[in-house]
C-alpha cells in the first residue's frame, strides 16, 4: 500500500501567511523534505497547501489562504526544491510569487496555451559562445520536448529545458467524471507508469470510502508495480545501451522488457498493467498454471538479465562513456529536491516503499542507493534495483500462489475529506492529492509524477558537460514529457 | 569477448517468424458481441465506458473509441461482451472500425494499390507524439525490436519528416503541439500519407472533452490507416501496414 494522510479539512488549520511560511522554514531547516505544495482556488482567493515529509516517513500537512493579488514572498531563494511548486502555483492560480527568481510556466497551460515560440529563452553572449536547439520532435520515437543549449565551444553552459508540449488537461478532466472511474484516465497521466499513478489513485479512493483492501489485492498491486520497474529499467538499460552504440546491450536488454511486459499481460491482458488496479480491486488473474509460466518468466530474466550484465558492465566502453558523465551532487539533489532514482544515484535514499505500509511492509524493500550521481549511478542503480525487484516478487508469489480477480465494494466517498496518497514509480514517487466537498464529490484533485521535480536535475546534469553527451544524460533521467506536462 | 558470446547464446533467436499470425497470449484484444437480445432498456455496458465507444438498438463498439479497459464485459447482465486476444484490428476507415454483433473478427486492411506499389518495398515512417502518454510510443518503437523487427520488411522508422513517407501520429493532439505537427508533415515530400494510432488520436480518447486539444489538423487531412488501441499491440500495427501496402511474403520468403 502507498504512503498516505489523510484529514477532514475541518481539522486542517488554515494558517495565516507568515505564519504557515516560517513554519515551512523551520521544518525544511529541521531536515524534512518537501513533497508538493499546490494551490486551489477558494472564492476570489487561493488555498495554498504543502505536505512535508520527516526522514522516518512521517508525512506533514499545513494550510494557508493568499490573495492572488499580494500573494507571498518566494521560498525558493532558500530552499531551490520549491521551484517548480512556486512556479505551478503562479501559472495555475495567478497567485504573485515575489522575488521568484524564475517564474517560467511549467507547462503553458490556460492562457498561456499556444505561446509556446514566444517565450524568450535565457541568453547568454560572448565570442566563443553558441545556442542549439533541439525539439518539441527529437529523432527517435519518443514524446515531445524542447531544449535549449547554450555552450561555449562544445561544452554546455547551460541548458534551459522547455515543456508542455504535452499537456492534455488532464486535472481538469479527473473532475469532470464519477470520481470512483477515473482509473483508465489516471492510467494514461504517464503511460509508462500506469500502475504508479493507479494504485496512488486507487489507494486514495478506497481511503475516502474507508475501505481497507485484502492483504491479498495489495500483494497482487505489489507484483504489478515491480513488474513495471523491472520493464521500464530494462527499457531504460536498452535506451542506454543504444545512445552508446552499444548494440548488444540494446538488443538483449529490450529483448527482455519483452519478458517482462508480456508476463504483465498474461496477468491482467495489458503489456502497461492497465486494467490490473481498480478502486477497492485487483483484477489481475494468475491461476497454479499461469503462476507456473510466470515463475518460468523471473527465472529467465534472473538468468539473462546477470549474463548481459556482466557484459555490460565489464565493457571499457560502457564505463568509460558512463563514468563521470553527467554529475549531480547529492548537495545538487537534495537542494533541488529530486526524487526516485535520480535522488538514489546521487546518495540521497528517498524510497516510498520503505515507509510503505501493506505488502512493503510484510516484505520490506530495501533501497538501493549510489554515490558517484553520474550516467553510471543511474545505470547501475537500474541494474540492481531490477535484481531486488525480482527477488521481491519471488519472495510474494512464495506466499501468494495465485492471484484471483478481487472486487471489494466501494462505497461513497466521505465529505470534507483531504487524502494525499504517495507511490513509488519506477521514476520516484507519484503524489496524487484529493479534496471532496461535503457531499463527497471531487473539488480538487492534483497530480504529481515525480517528472516534474527530476526535470531540473537533467539540467544541471548537462553543466560543463559536452552537447554529445545530452543524449546519455537524458536517457539516464528517462523522465517523462506528458507526466510534467498533465 | 567470451562475455559476448556468452550473451549472443542465451539472446538465441528472439525474432516472430510469422507476425500476422502470431496470437499474443492473454492480451485484451477485439472485443465480439454475441448474438441475442439486449435486456429491455439496459445501457449497463454503455454507462461504465469511459469514451463513449458503445452505441446500442444494435449493440456496436467503436474500435476508434475503445481504450480496452474491459469495463463493459463483467457489466452486461447478458455476458454478450467478451474480450479475445486478435490484434488485427486496423482499418483504412472510420467505418472499419465498428465491431457489431455476431461478428466474429475484422476484415482485413484493404490493400492499396497505389500504395503498395510505391511504398510496398520500402516505407520510412516519421512518429510524431502530440500528447500521447508513452504507452503508444513504447509500443511503436516495440516493432522495431529484435521481437517484431519490421525492419526485414524494408519498413522504418526515420529521424527527419523530410526523410518519411508516412506521419504516425500518436496523442490527442494538443494545442500546444499544433504548430509542430503542422510543421513536420509541411516538411514530408509527395507522396506521403498519415497514419492515425491509439484511441486518443482516432477519436481524442479519453482526452476528447479537453480543451487544450486542437485537432484541426485531421480535420483536413484525413488518415490513411487507423490503428486502434490503448495502446496498439505493436503486432496491431504490424498487420495493418502490412496489409495496407500488400505485402504478403512471408518469413521463409525473405531469408532467401
Amino acid at each position: 500500500m502507498s504512503t498516505l494522510l489523510k484529514r477532514a479539512t475541518a481539522d486542517i488549520a488554515v494558517d495565516d501567511c507568515p505564519r504557515w511560511l516560517e513554519q515551512i522554514r523551520a521544518r525544511l531547516g529541521q531536515g524534512a523534505r518537501v513533497v508538493t505544495l499546490f494551490g486551489r482556488p477558494e472564492a476570489s482567493d487561493v488555498l495554498v497547501t504543502a505536505i512535508l515529509q520527516s526522514a522516518t516517513g512521517v508525512l506533514e500537512l499545513s494550510r494557508t489562504r493568499v490573495t492572488r493579488e499580494r500573494g507571498y514572498h518566494t521560498l525558493t531563494r532558500d530552499f531551490p526544491a520549491l521551484h517548480c511548486f512556486e512556479r505551478e502555483l503562479h501559472e495555475q492560480h495567478g497567485v504573485r510569487i515575489a522575488d521568484h527568481p524564475w517564474l517560467k510556466p511549467v507547462r503553458f497551460e490556460s492562457a498561456q496555451r499556444g505561446t509556446m515560440k514566444e517565450y524568450p529563452f535565457y541568453q547568454i553572449d560572448g565570442k566563443e559562445v553558441h545556442e542549439v536547439a533541439v525539439g518539441p520532435i527529437h529523432a527517435s520515437v519518443i514524446e515531445p520536448g524542447s531544449f535549449r543549449f547554450m555552450c561555449l565551444g562544445e561544452v554546455v553552459h547551460h541548458l534551459e529545458i522547455h515543456l508542455g508540449y504535452q499537456h492534455r488537461g488532464v486535472e481538469t478532466l479527473l473532475l469532470k467524471r464519477d470520481a470512483k472511474a477515473l482509473t483508465p484516465l489516471v492510467e494514461t497521466i504517464a503511460g509508462d507508469t500506469s500502475m504508479g499513478h493507479a494504485w496512488c489513485y486507487a489507494a486514495a479512493v478506497e481511503s475516502l470510502a474507508n475501505v481497507e483492501v485484502s492483504e491479498e489485492i495489495d500483494a497482487a498491486r505489489g507484483v504489478g508495480l515491480e513488474l513495471e520497474r523491472i520493464a521500464m529499467h530494462l527499457s531504460g538499460l536498452a535506451g542506454l545501451a543504444t545512445d552508446i552504440g552499444f548494440l548488444q546491450g540494446s538488443a538483449t536488454y529490450g529483448r527482455l522488457r519483452t519478458t517482462a511486459i508480456n508476463t504483465s499481460m498474461r496477468l491482467c491482458g495489458s503489456r502497461f498493467g492497465r486494467g490490473w488496479i481498480r478502486p477497492g480491486a485487483s483484477r489481475a488473474v494468475m491461476d497454479a498454471e499461469l503462476a507456473q509460466v510466470v515463475r518460468s518468466n523471473l527465472g529467465l530474466l534472473m538468468k539473462d538479465i546477470a549474463i548481459i550484465n556482466d557484459c555490460f558492465l565489464q565493457a571499457a566502453t560502457v564505463q568509460h562513456r558512463f563514468r563521470g558523465v553527467g554529475c549531480v551532487t547529492s548537495v545538487q539533489a537534495r537542494d533541488l529536491g529530486l526524487v526516485g532514482m535520480a535522488a538514489r544515484a546521487s546518495g540521497v535514499s528517498i524510497d516510498q516503499r520503505t515507509f510503505g505500509e501493506g505488502v512493503f511492509r510484510t516484505f520490506p524493500m530495501q533501497p538501493v542507493v549510489e554515490d558517484s550521481g553520474d550516467c553510471w549511478a543511474r545505470a547501475v542503480i537500474r541494474i540492481h534495483e531490477i535484481d531486488r525487484s525480482l527477488e521481491w516478487i519471488g519472495k510474494v508469489l512464495d506466499r501468494h500462489g495465485t492471484f484471483a480477480s478481487t472486487l471489494q465494494p466501494v462505497g461513497n466517498l466521505n465529505g470534507n475529506q483531504f487524502v494525499v496518497s504517495l507511490c513509488e514509480g519506477f521514476r520516484g514517487e507519484v503524489v496524487h492529492c484529493l479534496e471532496t466537498d461535503a457531499s463527497g464529490k471531487l473539488v480538487h484533485y492534483k497530480v504529481q509524477d515525480p517528472s516534474l521535480r527530476n526535470w531540473f536535475g537533467l539540467a544541471l546534469a548537462v553543466r560543463e558537460n559536452e552537447i554529445s553527451d545530452f543524449p546519455i544524460c537524458n536517457k539516464s533521467f528517462d523522465l517523462s514529457y506528458c507526466g510534467n506536462d498533465l | 569477448m567470451l562475455k559476448s558470446l556468452r550473451v549472443r547464446v542465451s539472446q538465441g533467436s528472439q525474432y516472430i517468424p510469422e507476425l500476422r499470425s502470431f496470437v499474443p497470449a492473454g492480451f485484451r484484444g477485439l472485443p465480439l458481441i454475441s448474438e441475442g437480445a439486449c435486456l429491455s432498456g439496459c445501457t449497463a455496458c454503455q454507462t461504465v465506458c469511459p469514451t463513449k465507444a458503445i452505441s446500442l438498438d444494435p449493440i456496436r463498439i467503436d474500435l476508434g473509441r475503445c481504450v480496452f479497459c474491459g469495463e463493459c464485459a463483467p457489466a452486461c447482465p447478458e455476458k454478450k461482451i467478451e474480450y479475445t486476444s486478435q490484434v488485427r484490428m486496423g482499418s483504412a476507415t472510420l467505418e472499419g472500425l465498428m465491431v457489431t454483433e455476431g461478428q466474429k473478427s475484422l476484415s482485413p486492411v484493404a490493400t492499396s494499390a497505389a500504395l503498395k506499389k510505391m511504398f510496398g518495398r520500402s516505407l520510412k515512417m516519421r512518429q510524431v507524439s502530440a500528447g500521447g502518454c508513452n504507452g503508444c510510443e513504447a509500443e511503436l518503437n516495440a516493432v522495431a525490436n529484435v521481437n517484431f523487427d519490421l525492419q526485414r520488411y524494408g519498413i522504418e522508422w526515420v529521424a527527419s519528416p523530410r526523410h518519411a513517407d508516412a506521419l504516425v501520429l500518436t496523442g490527442p493532439l494538443t494545442r500546444n503541439m499544433a504548430d509542430a505537427v503542422e510543421l513536420a508533415w509541411d516538411a514530408m515530400p509527395e507522396p506521403r500519407f498519415i497514419v492515425a494510432v491509439g484511441a486518443c488520436t482516432i477519436s481524442g480518447g479519453l482526452y476528447e472533452e479537453s480543451s487544450a486539444l486542437d485537432r484541426t489538423f485531421l480535420s483536413r487531412f484525413s488518415p490513411t490507416l487507423y490503428v486502434p488501441g490503448c495502446p496498439p499491440h505493436p503486432l496491431t500495427f504490424v498487420a495493418a501496414i502490412l496489409d495496407l501496402l500488400g505485402i504478403q511474403r512471408g518469413d521463409a520468403e525473405i531469408s532467401k
